[in-house]
């Protein structure tokens, strides 16, 4: 390796970010360009009796105000995972209308738009569309949503259900449930989350009747997939007359991977009116239409032997997907998060059952970490609370329980009970650097000494497993995908040796202009300054699956990798010709090729303008250094670590103070260390915002009582404590670069470390458990009916 | 997030204002900081269709040492209360109150009369400004008037200072007590308003509590001051055991707000908590 890849180089992307010279969609203002303001339903289920735009129609500015039966002959946006009942029964999908004419179905469902010269005049006169209600019962929760006579979210999908699901073997895991020495049982609610993205959805349509193309400009994860969905599947347009571009986008966390109903409505209606319209969400639309994340009702059950030894773990969830489905809600619950359940441990005998449901709320789709929090949370949560009430150190439990190293190369991948094959792991490492480095036995020592003092203090232990660098297009193909799950890359060398990489990954923050960067620099011994890294762009980029399950680096970066060595082994015939000896006397290191053993060399970008001056090439040899490359990887990248969380509760308030939060990670190779630093603390960051604070709630008539940041908490920096991280380094054995991902692990490993510290420091007034957010009331509430 | 479409008059005294206010009458509101209202025009809970900015009116701003009391301006800025040394000295629990409001942008912008005259239930000041035993000046097209703090919060978002008046300023005694005075917040943690803000000016002679006022904001429809817990500090030795107890009276007998983030019970609670702490942290 050169000497680029393990630098801490400073994000190139941070000048125009910190500096707000960036682009993002509402930025862009193209000529004639008129603006959507849509009308959203104020209720959870009604029956949509009437729509009047007669007012709105006829105020100022108005062009036209559309309405869901002008989108009749459009099915809708359908789900991009099909998830099939246990039976076999096809999954229940309705699609989800662009503007709904029967009834609305969640708060902030899209009833008509109204489009206008200005974003102004478009919300005046949203206020005169007049919608007739027809109010309806609202069932707002999964169990809830199940019972017999629950209101029906859908008329014809009957009981709100969208599959049942289940994974492992449950003759073996009821067995190793009713011998076991030990249960430790938890019901447990992983409470909804709004994703929170600083920058709102923003689209702007623009259709071009001259040359009869459309150009979709959107702050997406994804927007070839967004493309192909909204192309073959939603308006039926000609995929190669369509261009959707998303450049810089103020982050995602999940929330914008997936194919919005908005999105279509601006390219639709672009061409009915002749004009661009752009819309931004208003954040209060935010907060109702961004898919939201988990919401998971569970009952876990694991049991141990006298050894302490895990025997078996049971579960039972009922996901709440909400009102419709979206791009990749069926797979969260089932494919990432059934197939987590192994955890880091050697339990023998696994299962899960499932039910996905639909309920009056928002839809529910991946939120960083995506399905494998909700895994990590349950197993985490038992492995503390199977501790204390064993009475072993949570530490030692799990070391007793550890699946032991394994490289993937001289000792096999790890097959687990629920499906999955890990790569390569060494849990017992994590754990051991996560101990020292927060001076485990002094500060057990010291919690004993604060509850001498009426203090609690409090440790809680995460050790979890993550499957990212999504994935195998064959494996999730047999799952239900339906798509590939591939990355592409194309590297197109200039003729003065500079070079412009095309991916298909996106960054809406990553830093993948420096990561990218770095890789491609350092293994062609060039300058950074040398390597512009483009996405977001149809038109430019060949093909792309996009950023989300932290796959950018493993899939996209692995593509990279591939196109890079194409590049070399074609410059490499160029310099033989030039230096008139053989590749294979040829050594490539500091950007040049130089003939072994003398000091004839050509450098790089002495090849690449032979490459496009090829004068004297000889016959057979193309013009040009241009290549493309498609990797599909063999295998899911399996990070791991343990994380530690220290806090104090305050008996008199409730109040829960994070005071030192340690993060031992393990993300394999690394490229940019201050990056996966970065990306590490701001995924404890959301962990911790989870389990403190976070939590978006419907009441019983389906209001959305969390809509504003008046009432949904988000962590601020006062909030946290320096983070401690570091990391171990196992290499991906299937990837070129060794590489696993660092962008969900913060967040999937804090939650559940959190919440254990909280319960440990309160374990000595008679707390077990306590239910996230551990807000001041709620905490206080567990220790008043723990001592009453 | 566009507020309606309105009217905007910018005053540059007093006067004009009030004229303002009566030539527009209902169709007017009154513009300060804007931290309250314009966040409300934006959600549209507010369309006011006209608006008299007293932003310019040099009159209304600044903190004056009058002796027997300081002068607050209405337009004096939550940061310029937090910051200020005369009202760190003598008004504690005033400069901590402005302090924990919001952060430093609200601070810059917000003013304290806009704050009072909007008496949320959930705002800091009022626990303090009954603490201090404040006196508040309004004046109106008939003239001046001042109202003691204890008569000022009539009601949920309710003062005494009617349609047509101005809140123009705020007078703080410049007593033992109110140097020896401190106002604690405990915050919710998504607004970061508090669940309890509760102030206590207090003298005591010998560890003795000769007088004390306590006001509780963001516990009750409006702010209050809570006897109860006055009358039982009051001639006390401060010691934890008789804070506690006098804390312990804290809003009894009075009804206390809840919403779906917070009941009745915590709040009571809190509100005994911190009413024990901030007598043991003035009664030290
Ligand atoms: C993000 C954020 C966080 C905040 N956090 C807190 C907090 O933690 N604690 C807290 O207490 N507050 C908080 N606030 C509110 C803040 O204190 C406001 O500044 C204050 O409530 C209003 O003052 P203003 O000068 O901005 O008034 P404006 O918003 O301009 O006016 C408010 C109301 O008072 C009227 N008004 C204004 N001045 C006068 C006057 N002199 N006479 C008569 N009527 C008048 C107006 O007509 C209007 O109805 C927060 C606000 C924001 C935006």
């Amino acid at each position: 390796m050169g000497k680029l890849i393990g630098e801490s180089v400073k994000r190139v992307e941070d000048r125009r970010f910190t500096t707000g010279t960036g682009q993002y969609t509402d930025d862009i203002v193209l000529p004639r360009m008129t603006h959507a303001h849509i009308v959203r339903s104020h209720l959870a289920h009604a029956r949509i009796r009437s729509v009047n735009t007669a007012a709105a129609k006829s105020a100022d500015g108005v062009v036209t105000v559309l309405t869901g039966e002008d989108f009749k002959d459009i099915g809708g946006v359908p789900c991009g995972w099909q998830v099939d009942f246990k039976d076999g029964t096809t999954m229940h999908e309705p699609k989800h209308p662009i503007l709904v004419a029967d009834k609305v179905r969640h708060v902030g469902d899209a009833v008509a738009v109204v489009i206008a010269e200005t974003k102004g005049q478009a919300r005046d006169a949203a206020e005169l569309v007049e919608v007739d209600y027809e109010e309806l019962p609202v069932v707002t929760d999964a169990t809830e949503a199940l019972k017999a006579g629950a209101p029906q979210v859908h008329d014809d999908l009957p009981n709100n259900m969208v599959f049942d699901w289940e994974l492992g073997d449950q003759g073996a895991t009821d067995t190793g449930i009713a011998n076991a020495h030990h249960v430790t049982k938890l019901e447990i609610r992983n409470q909804r989350l709004v994703p929170n993205a600083i920058e709102p959805r923003s689209y702007i349509g623009d259709y071009d009747a001259a040359r009869d193309f459309y150009t979709l400009y959107t702050s997406s994860q994804n927007p070839h997939v967004i493309r192909l969905l909204m192309c073959a599947f939603v308006l039926e347009l000609p995929e190669h007359k369509v261009r959707v571009v998303s450049r810089d986008v103020g982050g995602g966390f999940g929330s914008k991977i997936y194919h919005y109903t908005e999105e279509a409505l601006v390219i639709w209606a672009s061409k009915q009116i002749g004009r661009p319209i752009k819309w931004t969400a208003e954040r209060s639309e935010s907060f109702v239409t961004d898919a939201h994340g988990r919401d998971h009702n569970t009952t876990a059950e694991m049991g141990f032997d006298d050894a302490g030894k895990i025997t078996a773990l049971r579960v039972r969830t009922d996901a709440n997907l909400g009102a419709y489905l979206s791009t990749f809600s069926t797979c969260i619950p089932t494919y990432l998060h059934g197939t987590l359940l192994q955890g880091q441990y050697t339990t023998p005998a696994i299962h899960i059952s499932l039910n996905a449901v639909f309920t009056n709320t928002t839809a529910v789709d991946a939120y960083r970490g995506a399905g494998r929090p909700e895994a990590t949370y349950l197993i985490e949560r038992l492995m503390d609370t199977a501790a204390a009430e064993m009475n072993i150190d949570p530490a030692e439990l799990r070391k007793r329980n550890f699946i032991p190293p394994f490289d993937g190369v001289n000792q096999p991948g790890y097959q687990t009970q629920v499906a999955l094959q890990y790569d390569s792991g060494n849990y017992i490492a994590a754990m051991e650097k996560a101990l020292e480095t927060i001076g485990y036995q002094d500060l057990r020592r010291e919690q004993e000494e604060a509850r001498k003092q009426g203090r609690y203090l409090g440790i809680g232990f995460s050790s979890y497993i993550e499957a990212c660098g999504i994935a195998p297009s064959a494996v999730v193909g047999s799952l239900g995908a339906r798509a590939g799950l591939f990355e592409s890359a194309n590297i197109r060398v200039q003729p003065t040796g500079k070079v412009s990489v095309y991916t298909g990954s996106h960054s809406h923050g990553q830093g993948h202009e420096t990561t990218f960067a770095q890789l491609v620099a350092d293994n062609l011994g060039i300058p950074m300054e040398n390597v512009e890294i483009v996405h977001g762009d149809t038109e430019q980029i060949p093909f792309g699956m996009g950023t989300y399950g932290s796959r950018s680096l493993a899939v996209g970066g692995s593509a990279i990798s591939r196109s890079l060595d194409k590049v070399k082994e074609k410059g490499a015939k160029i310099a033989a010709h030039l230096l008139e000896a053989s590749v294979d006397d040829l050594d490539f290191a500091d950007g040049k090729w130089t003939v072994r053993g003398t000091d004839k060399s050509k450098a790089f970008d002495e090849v690449s303008l032979a490459a496009y001056v090829p004068h004297n090439f000889p016959e057979g040899m193309e013009p040009g250094i241009e290549f493309n490359s498609f990797y599909d990887p063999a295998n899911f990248t399996y990070p791991f670590g343990t994380h530690i969380a220290v806090v104090e509760v305050d008996p008199d308030t409730g109040t829960v103070t994070l005071q030192r939060f340690v993060a031992v990670d393990d993300v394999g190779n690394i490229i940019n260390p201050m990056i996966v630093d970065g990306q590490i603390q701001g995924g404890v960051a959301q962990g911790v915002g989870q389990a403190l604070l976070e939590s978006a709630n419907y009441d019983e008539s389906g209001q959305f009582s969390t809509g504003t940041y008046m009432d949904y908490a988000m962590p601020r920096a006062d909030d946290l404590p320096s983070i401690e991280v570091s990391q171990n380094v196992t290499p991906c054995p299937h990837n070129p670069l060794g590489v696993k991902g660092c962008g969900e692990a913060g967040t999937i490993g804090a939650t559940p470390a959190v919440v254990n510290a909280a319960i440990d420091a309160l374990r000595p007034l008679g707390v077990t458990d306590l239910e996230m957010p551990l807000s001041p009331p709620r905490v206080w509430s567990a220790i008043q009916q723990a001592s009453a | 997030m566009i507020p309606a479409a309105f009217e905007y008059y910018r005053a540059s005294s007093v006067d004009e204002a009030l004229a303002l206010m009566q030539q527009h009458g209902e169709d007017a509101k009154v513009l300060a900081g804007g931290h309250s209202l314009v966040p409300a025009m934006k959600l549209r809970l507010a369309t006011p269709e006209k608006l008299i900015d007293i932003g310019g009116i040099s009159g209304l701003q600044g903190i004056q040492d009058r002796g027997d009391h300081i002068a607050i301006g209405a337009l004096t800025t939550h940061w310029q209360l937090e910051s200020s040394d005369l009202v760190q000295q003598k008004a504690s629990a005033l400069s901590q109150a402005a302090g924990a409001i919001g952060d430093v942008q609200v601070r810059n912008r917000g003013t304290i009369g806009g704050a009072l005259a909007h008496a949320d239930p959930a705002a800091d000041y009022p626990g303090a400004i009954l603490a201090l035993n404040a006196t508040l000046v309004i004046r109106g097209s008939g003239g001046e008037r001042t109202v003691a703090a204890s008569g000022f919060f009539t009601g949920l978002w309710e003062t005494a200072v009617q349609d047509g008046e101005l809140l123009t300023e705020i007078r703080i005694p410049t007593d033992a007590a109110n140097a020896n005075s401190c106002y604690l917040k405990f915050p919710q943690p998504a607004s970061r308003y508090p669940y309890v803000g509760c102030a206590v000016a207090m003298t005591t002679s010998g560890g003795t509590c000769s007088d004390v006022r306590v006001g509780f904001s963001g516990v009750g429809e409006s702010a209050f001051r809570d006897s109860g817990v006055e009358n039982a500090m009051r001639g006390q030795a401060v010691s934890e055991a008789s804070a506690k107890f006098a804390g312990d009276q804290a809003t009894n007998g009075r009804s206390v707000l809840s919403d779906w983030s917070v009941s009745e019970e915590y709040r009571r609670a809190m509100a005994k908590v911190f009413a024990k702490r901030a007598l043991l942290q003035v009664g030290r």
